[in-house]
């Protein structure tokens, strides 16, 4: 493996581990459940997306690569049914919103 | 290098189980449990390239599927009691 | 005939990828599973435009690279918004009419909407979308969008 792949991967690996910390730590700072889940979303995005390529660029053209990928595509399509469908439980349950003020509820 | 990845993944775990256990509704609980369910997933492809055995890929693959319908079940369970009776909420909307 | 074909393909390009032996008994092995689902799935009748959307095979190189870039802006946005010591966030729900009319452009929308951090689809129906936004520009970003006339382009009803 070349140089320039490995410090690419690395920086790849270092940038998502740190988008990872970055969502969990906004699912920790955020006020209300729906703020909540957009802090989320990075980790299941960027944070997944960035710590699969580092792993694809260390794997090479190889069967891992290909499950790699699988698992990248798998879990693009999939995640957001899953948030979709915890958010619209929250709302059809009556969990209200925190909206910014001079943001009417009323008006959905 | 795969270690510091497998760091960070803890770290965030760490702060996703404090979300799930501070709550306060079950849906923060949920969310919390599926970030925790997307961080055991990648940290299993992780611990299969520190370790350099790849099988544990497809270990993650699974568990990333497991993780979604996990979601879903819990949620269906929760908001009617039971698992069974698909398309009531079908029924309800039409 | 073309999807059922193109399904057939597929899973057992799938099934080969995922096994990584290359033993006859298993390549048969895979056939057969593969053309025993693509029956079943026949005689349920899922296998159409929309259980097996190839028309949108356009999207694969037009569509997700797009999708990919808009993600990762936002998702430095929303980085930068949470690592803010005053936090500035201003969520808002906002209703629009998607501009899609099969069910698969509807959930590709949908979708895309949730992927992008920064704003979750609450309610997807074909007259209206509920989205919520982190703060005020990515909810009203939503409306009459890039990503609305792009994923009508590639849904294939021209």
């Amino acid at each position: 493996m070349s140089v320039a792949l490995e410090i690419l991967s690395w920086i790849c690996i270092a940038a998502g581990g740190a988008f990872c910390v970055i969502g969990a730590f906004g699912l920790i700072r955020m006020p209300d459940f729906y703020t909540r889940v957009h802090a989320a979303s990075i980790t299941d995005t960027v944070g997944v997306g960035l710590l699969l390529l580092g792993m694809l660029l260390q794997a090479g053209l190889s069967l891992i690569a290909v499950k790699l990928v699988m698992i990248g595509l798998l879990f693009l399509f999939a995640n957001p049914t899953a948030t979709h469908a915890l958010v619209k439980a929250a709302l059809s349950r009556g969990l209200a919103p925190l909206l910014a003020p001079g943001e009417d509820s009323s008006k959905r | 290098m795969f270690a510091a990845g497998a760091a960070a993944l803890l770290v965030a775990l760490a702060l996703a189980l404090v979300r799930a256990i501070l709550g306060p509704t079950v849906f923060d609980r949920l969310q919390a449990a599926n970030t925790v369910g997307t961080l055991a997933m990648l940290m299993l492809a992780m611990l299969g390239f520190l370790t350099g055995r790849p099988e544990f890929l497809d270990l993650a693959l699974v568990y990333g599927l497991l993780n979604l319908l996990g979601t879903i079940a819990v949620l269906k369970f929760f908001r009617y009691g039971d698992l069974g009776e698909p398309g009531e909420d079908a029924e309800r909307h039409t | 005939m073309l999807q059922l074909t193109s399904l057939g393909i597929v899973l057992y390009v799938f099934w080969i990828l995922l096994s990584g032996y290359f033993e006859p008994f298993l390549l048969a092995a895979g056939a057969g599973s593969a053309l025993a689902v693509v029956l079943l799935s026949r005689r349920m009748h899922i296998v159409d435009r929309e259980g097996h959307p190839i028309q949108m095979i356009a999207a694969v190189f037009w569509y997700w690279p797009w999708l990919l870039k808009e993600i990762a802006k936002s998702a430095w946005d929303v980085s930068r918004i949470i690592l803010d010591p005053r936090l500035p966030i201003s969520p808002v729900l906002v209703r629009f009419k998607p501009s899609q009319k099969s069910q698969v452009g509807l959930a590709t929308h949908a979708n895309s909407i949730t992927l992008t951090p920064g704003t979750i689809t609450v309610e997807a129906s074909q007259n209206e979308f509920l989205v919520h936004g982190l703060t005020r520009s990515s909810g009203a970003g939503v409306i009459d969008s890039e990503m609305d006339r792009r994923i009508s382009k590639v849904e294939g009803y021209r």
